[in-house]
């Protein structure tokens, strides 16, 4: 269970507020205006962003600890690949930082690769992958480190409609797999639907606890019909 | 810890090692080049050492005794060759130099040399060269100097024995006056080098009209390059002799060999390349004598020096003084 | 900008400690020299005229530079040619030509044989010379003009397009265009270019060892050499370095204040369509500045080449070994100037403080001579610092391009910690897996343009090696400058060629090499 304790985020003046849990394995929709703090509360649970108040994982405080040993793997909204590193050594990275991959190791890269369908793309470097393609080395990257939470930052706002139901489709079919507990920042509320148990707004200086998506769609609160407008 | 490995790589770089005794001299610039006295005389040297001689130049002759200070007792140089009567006393405050222990050499200089650390190797009198294609009538004192409208190439007493004599010989004649020729004459100088050659290919470029050389710089044009265009100018103020010396050094690790050169040093071997290669007077003259064109030098009536410890006592105010005036 | 959330604690250990030793170079020796310089004797006579002989020269080298780069500037702003790239980059040049080079150039130029006074001569005039006080500002005009044109064709192409359009629509005169659009520009550009060529000529040091040196003609830089070199009066020397200082620190402190100018611009390949400036007249006048520019610039390099090759075949075999010597001191100086480079901007753009970027870039106000000076003080009662000569060197050399270095690198590892940090962060990359897998392969380039910059200022250094050189182991330029001092023009003249070659080879390959590889 991811719990967020009381957390209190305070960046120039603007403020973001937090105090809810989320169930271990569930999948949760971010939702919220523009520059309303999606994007800084997933960096507060990451360790990029310096809180008072606690972030928890079952018992665990993992408040000290920097971002590479909290149980969290986290895809940005660009720059997931290193652009010098193949398509292969992106992912391995998810292994050992330092590259030093053991053929063990390989193996398990290529497989991971294999998994999101990129199947002898190893050797390619971003700059010869389709931004889907990108999308999925990063996929193949989170995977392989097995974090009990994945974080994503909309991750595929750059792809057409097609490739997003695609990408969301694999998303959630990986995300079980690893059994992994799951927040994603999203502006399109048709991604809530697609794949989350629940929905966080995060609105007004404050993130709402998580609330069903059939129930809050059904009945969206003010600052959601707000932001969906042109449905509300 | 990376700085210091790459400072041995390049301490390695700059040495070089040699199984064979080497008796290192220091001397100046012009000693050295190859038509210079340095390759003869290296040559001659280790015919009868079985020695590596090598001469390292450090400048102009002042330089030499700078250079010296500066690295004390750590130094390389087993003998230094170049130094003149001038610096002698300022090298004997050192402390770094050995008696010669030749007991009354025997010499041919125009005055008695006594000294037990310093031995001369030649001689000659300072005077301004000029082209006698450019310059008709030329100075024939100080004042007719600072009257005409020549242009001087000088070198800078701090580094250069020559620019040293310069303003010794300026202090003999003017004695307290000396700043006040120093600025009359300030304008006619288009540079202060730091040493003689380069004064001197300043002047043979056409840079000046006249240099501070000695009176024998024509010969090298007449019997070297059979070109009588060159002369020096007499004054009748009389000329500032120059006795230029060579000594031990203390902290030696060839003391033999170092004892052997400066005895060589006073033999025909080297004194009788001195006239056609360092174009100064032999201190010891060679049974072969002077070469055919010295007899056409001017010789200088009055010849002016200070010797020992008369020169170390006016030697840093008449440098400040020349130098004060000239920075104007 | 991301702030570490966490202390990154080898990031700053290695900063830290890079920086302690910059520190210790540029504050430390003055610290050793100041200690040395208590009993020394008051200032002399001939002391007051180097102080005066170093501000006037830089004044008039700097005011004469800038003068210059005006018209200069605004006529390669306002007209495109073929060609005009090529000059553009030339005007680059002489920032890494070694200053004993271009000395020789421009000897074979103005010098008393000199191309200039042989025309004289034939006109009938007198020839000129090109030693003494306007040798010195000649030498300095050359090198920063380019510099200050370069600035101030910056300032020009800074101007939006748009601007000058709309002015066009206007009806704008050139007058009324000067006083609209350029002198406001000028005014913001120029001050800062004055400040730093000022701060360059104020320690230059090579160019008044072979062009001044009389002691009419002698800066303070050359006045320490002399007190150390020729006095051996090292209290006097102290003195001399404190004043320096007190100089390049005055000076450094005034130009931060001023805002300095961006170093090196890109997007100066192309011109700005004017309107007003289609005169016959005044494209005569540009064509005329352009060419008396590019002569001034190319024709001492020219010479170079001319003099040099004749006498590459007979060069003695010390240029060779001084070759290689200056080569071993330039390799380490790179080595040197990005093991403290690359910690001190790390260290930098970690903790997001100028102070850090600030303190690395102190070493622009400092002297060589006076670092040297410190050095030799420290090193003396220790060891033979004369055997110590090229290790001596390569490390002030580093020292002394880290400004240029930091200013590469610092905004170029922002923008990595930027785009990457977090992800790295996220992924574990510290220490050594971050460097070589994240910094090292996004920082090729300005890696590259670095460490060419310190290979060519160091290979072309005549500073601190004067001071400590042992007689038999001279780098290349102090080589050249002996030869010089014996009048051995011809040796000297093949050294200057493959010193130049040497230099300007360096900054390419290692400038390439840090493009070959780069991906977007």
């Amino acid at each position: 269970m991811l719990t967020l304790e009381t957390l209190h985020i305070d960046l120039d003046g603007f403020t973001l507020d937090a105090d809810f849990s989320v169930e271990t394995g569930r999948r949760v929709a971010v939702l919220g205006p523009s520059g309303a703090g999606k994007s800084t509360l997933l960096a507060a649970i990451a360790g990029f962003q310096p809180v008072s108040g606690r972030v928890l994982w079952d018992e665990t405080d993992l408040t000290p600890l920097p971002p590479a040993q909290r149980p969290v793997t986290m895809i940005f909204q660009d720059n997931n690949l290193f652009p010098h590193l193949t398509a292969a050594q992106n992912v391995g990275l998810g292994l050992r930082p330092d590259l030093r991959l053991s053929r063990d190791d390989k193996a398990r890269v290529d497989e991971a690769l294999t998994r999101v369908g990129l199947g002898g793309l190893g050797t390619r470097k971003p700059a010869a992958l389709s931004g889907g393609q990108a999308a999925r080395v990063a996929l193949a990257r989170a995977v392989l480190r097995h974090k009990p939470v994945m974080l994503l930052d909309e991750p595929f706002g750059a792809l057409g409609p097609a490739l997003r139901d695609e990408m969301l489709g694999l998303v959630r079919t990986l995300a079980d797999e690893v059994g992994a507990t799951l927040l994603m920042v999203s502006h399109e509320p048709e991604d809530a639907k697609a794949i989350a148990h629940e929905v966080v707004l995060v609105a007004d200086g404050r993130a709402h606890a998580p609330v069903p998506t059939a129930e809050i769609f059904a009945n969206p609160p003010a600052a959601l019909r707000d932001y969906l407008g042109r449905e509300g | 810890m990376r700085t210091p490995i790459i400072a041995a790589g390049l301490v390695c770089m700059a040495g070089a090692a040699s199984a064979q005794d080497t008796l290192t001299v220091y001397t100046y610039d012009s000693f050295v080049t190859e038509w210079g006295p340095g390759p003869v005389i290296e040559q001659r040297f280790q015919e009868r050492c079985d020695c590596d001689l090598e001469f390292v130049s450090v400048g102009d002759g002042a330089e030499i005794l700078s250079r010296l200070r500066l690295e004390g007792e750590r130094t390389e140089a087993d003998v230094v060759l170049g130094l003149d009567e001038n610096l002698a006393e300022a090298a004997r405050d050192t402390a770094l130099f050995a008696k010669h222990g030749v007991e009354s050499p025997q010499l041919d200089l125009p005055i008695e040399w006594q000294d037990d650390m310093f031995l001369p190797f030649d001689w000659g009198y300072f005077a301004f060269v000029y082209d006698k294609t450019r310059v008709e009538t030329p100075p024939a004192s100080f004042e007719e100097l600072a009257e005409s409208d020549l242009s001087v190439v000088i070198q800078d007493p701090r580094s250069s024995t020559p620019g040293l004599g310069l303003v010794l010989w300026v202090k003999a004649v003017y004695g307290d006056d000396a700043a006040d020729y120093w600025e009359r004459l300030n304008d006619q100088v288009v540079t202060v080098t730091k040493g003689w050659s380069e004064a001197y290919g300043m002047f043979l470029e056409g840079e000046a009209d006249m240099v501070l050389s000695y009176t024998t710089s024509p010969a090298y044009h007449l019997i070297a390059e059979d070109d009588d265009t060159k002369a020096a100018a007499p004054f009748e103020n009389g000329h500032y002799m120059q006795i230029e010396i060579a000594g031990k050094v203390a902290s030696t690790d060839n003391p033999d060999l170092a004892d052997m050169f400066l005895d060589f040093m006073l033999t025909d071997g080297f004194q009788g390349a001195i006239p056609t290669t360092n174009w100064m007077y032999p201190a010891k003259m060679p049974a072969e004598g002077l070469p055919e064109g010295f007899d056409t030098l001017h010789e200088p009536e009055k010849a002016l020096v200070y010797l020992g410890s008369e020169a170390e006592a006016i030697r840093d105010d008449a440098i400040e003084e020349w130098r004060a005036v000239s920075s104007q | 900008m991301a702030r570490g959330l966490f202390s990154v604690t080898r990031t700053t250990g290695a900063g830290a400690t890079a920086l302690a030793l910059v520190l210790f170079l540029a504050l430390g020796t003055l610290v050793a020299v100041a200690l040395r310089a208590e009993g020394a004797g008051a200032f002399t006579v001939a002391d007051l005229a180097a102080l005066r002989f170093t501000l006037v020269q830089a004044t008039l080298s700097a005011a004469l530079s800038i003068a210059l780069a005006i018209p200069v500037g605004r006529a390669l702003a306002r007209r495109s040619f073929p060609g005009r790239g090529v000059l553009v980059m030339l005007l680059g040049a002489p920032f890494i030509l070694p200053v004993i080079v271009a000395v020789f150039g421009l000897i074979s130029v103005f010098g008393r044989s000199g191309l200039v006074s042989q025309a004289l001569l034939a006109l009938g005039l007198e020839p000129i010379s090109i030693y003494g006080f306007h040798g010195v500002v000649l030498a300095h005009v050359f090198f920063n003009l380019p510099l200050a044109t370069r600035l101030v064709l910056q300032g020009w192409l800074a101007i939006p397009a748009e601007r000058f359009r709309l002015a066009a629509s206007l009806g704008f005169t050139a007058r009324d265009i000067a006083r609209q659009l350029e002198r406001p520009m000028l005014r913001e550009v120029l001050p800062g270019a004055f400040l730093v060529i000022f701060l360059l000529c104020l320690t230059s040091f090579a160019v008044a060892l072979a062009l001044g040196g009389g002691p009419r003609a002698t800066t303070i830089e050359l006045a320490i050499y002399q007190a150390f070199r020729l006095d051996f009066d090292l209290g006097k020397a102290a003195l001399l370095a404190l004043v320096q200082f007190a100089l390049g620190a005055a000076v450094a402190l005034i130009a931060l204040r001023v805002a300095l100018p961006p170093g090196f611009g890109a997007g100066l390949d192309r011109a700005v369509s004017r309107w007003d400036a289609n005169t016959p007249m005044l494209r005569a006048l540009d064509a005329a500045l352009i060419t008396l520019a590019t002569l001034f610039l190319v024709l001492p390099m020219t010479m170079i080449a001319v003099d040099g090759l004749p006498a590459l075949a007979t060069l003695p075999a010390s240029v060779f070994t001084a070759t290689a010597r200056s080569l071993g001191v330039a390799l380490a100086s790179v080595i040197l100037t990005l093991a403290l480079a690359l910690p001190i901007a790390a260290w930098s753009v970690k903790s997001g403080s100028r102070l850090v970027e600030g303190v690395g870039t102190l070493t622009i106000a400092a002297s060589p001579l006076v670092i040297g000076t410190g050095l030799f003080i420290i090193l003396f009662p220790i060891t033979d610092p004369f055997a110590l000569a090229l290790p001596v060197t390569a490390l002030v050399n580093a020292v002394m391009s880290l400004p240029f270095a930091l200013r590469a690198l610092v905004p170029a590892l922002g923008q990595v910690e930027a785009d990457f940090g977090r992800l790295a962060d996220g992924l574990g990359m510290t220490g050594t897996a971050r460097l070589r897998h994240l910094w090292l392969p996004r920082l090729a380039r300005p890696l590259g343009f670095t460490a060419g910059l310190s290979a060519a200022l160091s290979m072309g250094d005549l500073g601190v090696i004067a001071l400590f050189a042992s007689p038999d182991a001279p780098t290349l330029p102090l080589q050249i400058y002996r030869l010089l001092s014996a009048y051995r023009m011809d040796d000297a003249a093949g050294a200057a060629l493959i010193l130049l070659v040497t230099s300007l080879a360096l900054f390419w390959v290692f400038d390439k090499g840090g493009r070959v590889n780069a991906d977007a």
